[in-house]
């Protein structure tokens, strides 16, 4: 993976930078000790680091207007960071950039129950946004596997899912408004309260446009009312085609599950050992979750059991009460760490059309042996999301490289099925230079169009998205003169 | 008016046009613009429907009621419920799947499950220099890239025709029920649909008819499911009127969706949106001829008479689009609400980068 080389005429001006920003900014929102630097060297894609010139954390949109003010004048690349919990690398530095952190944003500004709102500082966490309104019976609905620890800054910028988007829709469909910081330090507020006023939607695109456009400092979400109760189903087949045929029938029928999750056989067989949830030892395994009143929820799983009967089912696993949902979610909710015993892994997220799903996961098992490489697949199965981990032996010499030569090619098989490179975790620098294999040149360019509007110099998170190659004339911005 | 046939032959038209462009589908949202006229209606055609994977890719031009029929064969529909406005704007024609995307067209179950661009999940497009573009996809979770879906719905055809669309579609459900809350005043019917959208009932339409007095609440999904919670609601919305619970009212929600009770009224036509708890306000601000709620009061529809700048009488925050009146009136006003001065230069930078020669519906969106 290649990382632009760094600008020397941008780090000699280091000096003159902090002494600009620690006018704007109290001493403790800069960071510019190489020790310290260290902490903001990579996201949760572990694989590639580098500390910045110098982080920064302000507190308020006005500091964030200065900071960006400022590095604008000074040509500095701007690289934003929520939590920094990305698989892509979406905060991945360069040694010639200014890490804005949010982490010091993290206040409730507003909840408002009567139009089913709340404004957030974008440095709050995610679970702790259904935190301040759970009591009330209130929740935020995409649940990003990593939300106790991630940022809405960052569920914005990477256009965060979940288990439950199947029913509630991902980032986008619930956010409803901004408080955005652009590069040049103007504050602009975009969408609010109330739902789409007319005009371009420029909201749409700035939500899951990876920090390229603007730092998001406020947002406004949907929240909802918390369902009366929720229970899942499990199911077990003896083979991939026959579990995507009950998904695909189960989705026909009209029932809207709030997940559907599947484990192949590596997955199911690492789970169990490692949780012990009980998992009958199948080919493929199928966790169907429903919500309503006691009574809705009975009718719903009565009538997905029918649909699965059909399907000549090796197990079939209704939960009665908590602790046996409870159960049923055990292994799968310990499927990354049960990975993580065996072996290290990588976590890989494209999407393809549920149809496909029996064909891309043969076509998995056939690679996996080409690479020699094992790899188990846990998959939001209702939208198409899968994630592959693929083990491999991060000591042993060349077996990353492997490893990443495996992932690339299973996630232009996604392509190749009609799916996608990411489903939410967002392209980063770890597809970047996938991308010409999913859209044209042309329609790259209309994307990089879009970044030229926003942010006309290239300052903000400017290596990542796109294939370096295609964005390198734009990146060569001015630096200014002494 | 010119007609085209392909994709090619709209990159073709579009590349060597000489002028503006009006871009239109079956020309039934009255939208005004200057130009030749440009139809897409010839482009028109189901490319490929999963039911299984509740995704559905035509061709723009394809007429709604074409997909209707296809989707109730199924048993599926488009949850979002766009508007017909032919009897609202006096329109013929039949309204296209492009045009429902391309105005963002959403009806009452906005509330609950999104609107036009939230089922949008890809487009094909050609952009004001006849270059063709593709974004998005047909999977329902997508992050690859910019997404320029979400920029093309609404855009009203001006940074790009669309030419293809990949769309989300859901089941149809097995029965519905309305809770009607009646002799209620706006002040207590958005208190009444606050509460009913705030309820765990997943609500699927909260609108209110201020003649009538009489506040709305739907519910939908299998039948023993729908029978309990309009049970519920009832109970819930006991304390603000008088509740009754009908069945079978699938028309009055299309009247709803479709404002047909300001067809056929002299005056034009405010679509308004705010927050629901400020609608008491705004509707005071208004001083219209008659109003309808919807979306459990965030959504206003206000008959004005011609040639009334409504804008200038509000104060709430949200915006007002001009979606009925005279050529005069929509020139002097514009049709959507201005924005303020570094969005209107952001949404001006990208009508010049994706329509350089500014030949797409020129003037229509500023």
């Amino acid at each position: 993976m290649q990382m632009p080389v760094p600008n020397p005429a941008i780090l000699a001006r280091k000096a003159r930078l902090v002494s600009r920003l620690s006018q704007v900014l109290p001493g403790d929102a800069i960071i510019e000790d190489d020790s310290e630097t260290r902490a903001y060297e990579c996201d949760a894609l572990t694989a590639y680091k580098c500390p910045p010139m110098l982080a920064v954390l302000p507190s308020t949109t006005n500091e964030v207007s200065d900071v960006l003010r400022i590095c604008h004048e000074e040509g500095v690349p701007v690289v934003p960071r929520g939590a920094g919990t990305s698989l892509a690398g979406g905060a991945l530095p360069t040694a010639d950039c200014v890490i804005l952190g949010v982490a010091r944003m993290n206040e409730v500004l507003e909840v408002d129950y009567d139009n089913r709102v709340i404004r957030v500082q974008s440095g709050r966490t995610n679970l702790s946004v259904s935190g301040a309104v759970e009591e009330d019976g209130f929740f935020y609905a995409p649940d990003p596997s990593s939300q106790l620890a991630c940022a809405i800054a960052g569920n914005i910028a990477m256009n965060s899912g979940g288990a439950h988007c199947l029913k509630y829709g991902v980032t986008t469909n619930n956010l409803l408004g901004v408080t955005m910081v652009m590069m040049d330090g103007t504050v602009v507020e975009i969408g609010g309260a109330h739902l789409d006023a007319g005009g371009l939607d420029l909201l749409g695109v700035i939500c899951g446009s990876e920090g390229q456009l603007g730092v998001v400092t406020e947002a406004t979400l949907r929240i909802l009312r918390k369902p009366e109760g929720a229970r899942p189903v499990l199911m077990g087949f003896d083979s991939n085609e026959v579990a995507g045929a009950c998904v695909s029938d189960i989705i026909k029928s009209g029932i809207l599950p709030v997940a559907i999750e599947f484990m192949d056989r590596p997955c199911i067989r690492a789970c169990e050992a490692f949780a012990k949830a009980g998992y009958p030892d199948c080919e493929a395994l199928l966790i169907v979750e429903v919500e309503g009143s006691e009574d809705e929820i009975t009718w719903q799983l009565n009538k997905i059991i029918e649909i699965a009967r059909r399907h000549d089912p090796v197990e079939l696993r209704e939960a009665q009460d908590a602790d046996e949902a409870g159960r049923i979610w055990l292994g799968r909710k310990s499927a990354f760490g049960a990975m993580g015993q065996i072996n290290d892994y990588m976590c890989l997220d494209g999407t393809i059309p549920v149809s496909s799903l029996p064909f891309v996961l043969r076509r998995i098992g056939e690679l996996s042996k080409e690479f020699g490489l094992d790899v188990a697949n846990v998959f939001h199965a209702g939208d198409g999301n899968m994630h592959p981990l693929i083990l491999f032996d991060a000591n042993k010499p060349g077996d990353l490289e492997t490893c990443e030569a495996f992932g690339a090619e299973i996630l232009k098989l996604c392509v190749e099925a009609g799916g996608c490179l990411t489903g939410e975790h967002g392209v980063g620098v770890e597809k970047r230079d996938l991308m010409l294999h999913q859209y044209d040149p042309a329609d790259l360019e209309a994307q990089l169009h879009v970044k030229d509007v926003f942010d006309p110099n290239w300052l903000l998170n400017p290596a990542k998205v796109f294939p370096l190659s295609v964005t390198e004339t734009r990146r060569v911005a001015p630096v200014a003169a002494e | 008016m010119s007609m085209v046939a392909t994709e090619a032959d709209l990159a073709e038209q579009i590349k060597t046009a000489q002028g503006p462009l009006r871009v239109q589908g079956g020309g039934t949202r009255g939208l005004s613009g200057v130009g030749e006229p440009l139809s897409v209606s010839g482009l028109s055609g189901v490319e490929l429907y999963e039911p299984g994977a509740l995704t559905l890719v035509v061709k723009a031009g394809t007429p709604v009621v074409q997909i209707r029929e296809v989707l109730a064969a199924e048993n599926q529909r488009l949850a979002f419920e766009p508007a017909d406005l032919r009897g609202l704007l006096g329109t013929q024609g039949a309204p296209t799947i492009g045009a429902v995307f391309a105005t963002n067209s959403s009806g009452p179950r906005r509330i609950q499950c999104g609107a036009a661009r939230d089922h949008l999940l890809g487009v094909r497009f050609v952009d004001g220099q006849g270059q063709v573009i593709k974004n998005g996809g047909r999977v329902m979770k997508n992050v690859t890239g910019y997404d320029l879906v979400k920029l093309m719905a609404g855009a009203h055809g001006t940074l790009g025709v669309l030419t293809e669309v990949s769309l989300k579609v859901l089941p149809q459900t097995e029965a519905e029920a309305s809770v009607l809350v009646s002799g209620v005043d706006l002040a207590s019917a958005v208190q009444t649909m606050s509460a009913a959208l705030g309820s765990p009932f997943d609500v699927t339409g909260a609108a209110y008819d201020p003649e009538a007095q009489v506040a709305r609440v739907r519910v939908e999904g299998f039948a023993d499911s729908v029978s309990y919670r309009a049970v519920q609601l009832q109970k819930l919305l006991a304390g603000f009127g008088e509740v009754a619970v009908e069945e079978e009212t699938s028309a009055d929600w299309a009247d709803v969706r479709d404002v047909t009770a300001f067809a056929g009224r002299a005056g034009d036509v405010w679509r308004v949106s705010m927050k629901p708890t400020d609608a008491v306000a705004a509707a005071e601000q208004m001083q219209a001829d008659a109003l309808q709620f919807d979306w459990g009061g965030g959504l206003i529809w206000a008959l004005v008479p011609e040639g009334t700048d409504l804008r200038a009488r509000l104060s709430v925050p949200g915006g007002a689009t001009l979606i009925r009146g005279s050529g005069e009136t929509r020139e002097r006003l514009g049709m959507f609400p201005p924005e303020p001065a570094p969005l209107a230069a952001i949404s001006a930078g990208l009508r010049q980068k994706f329509d350089p020669r500014g030949i797409l519906n020129p003037g229509l969106m500023g």
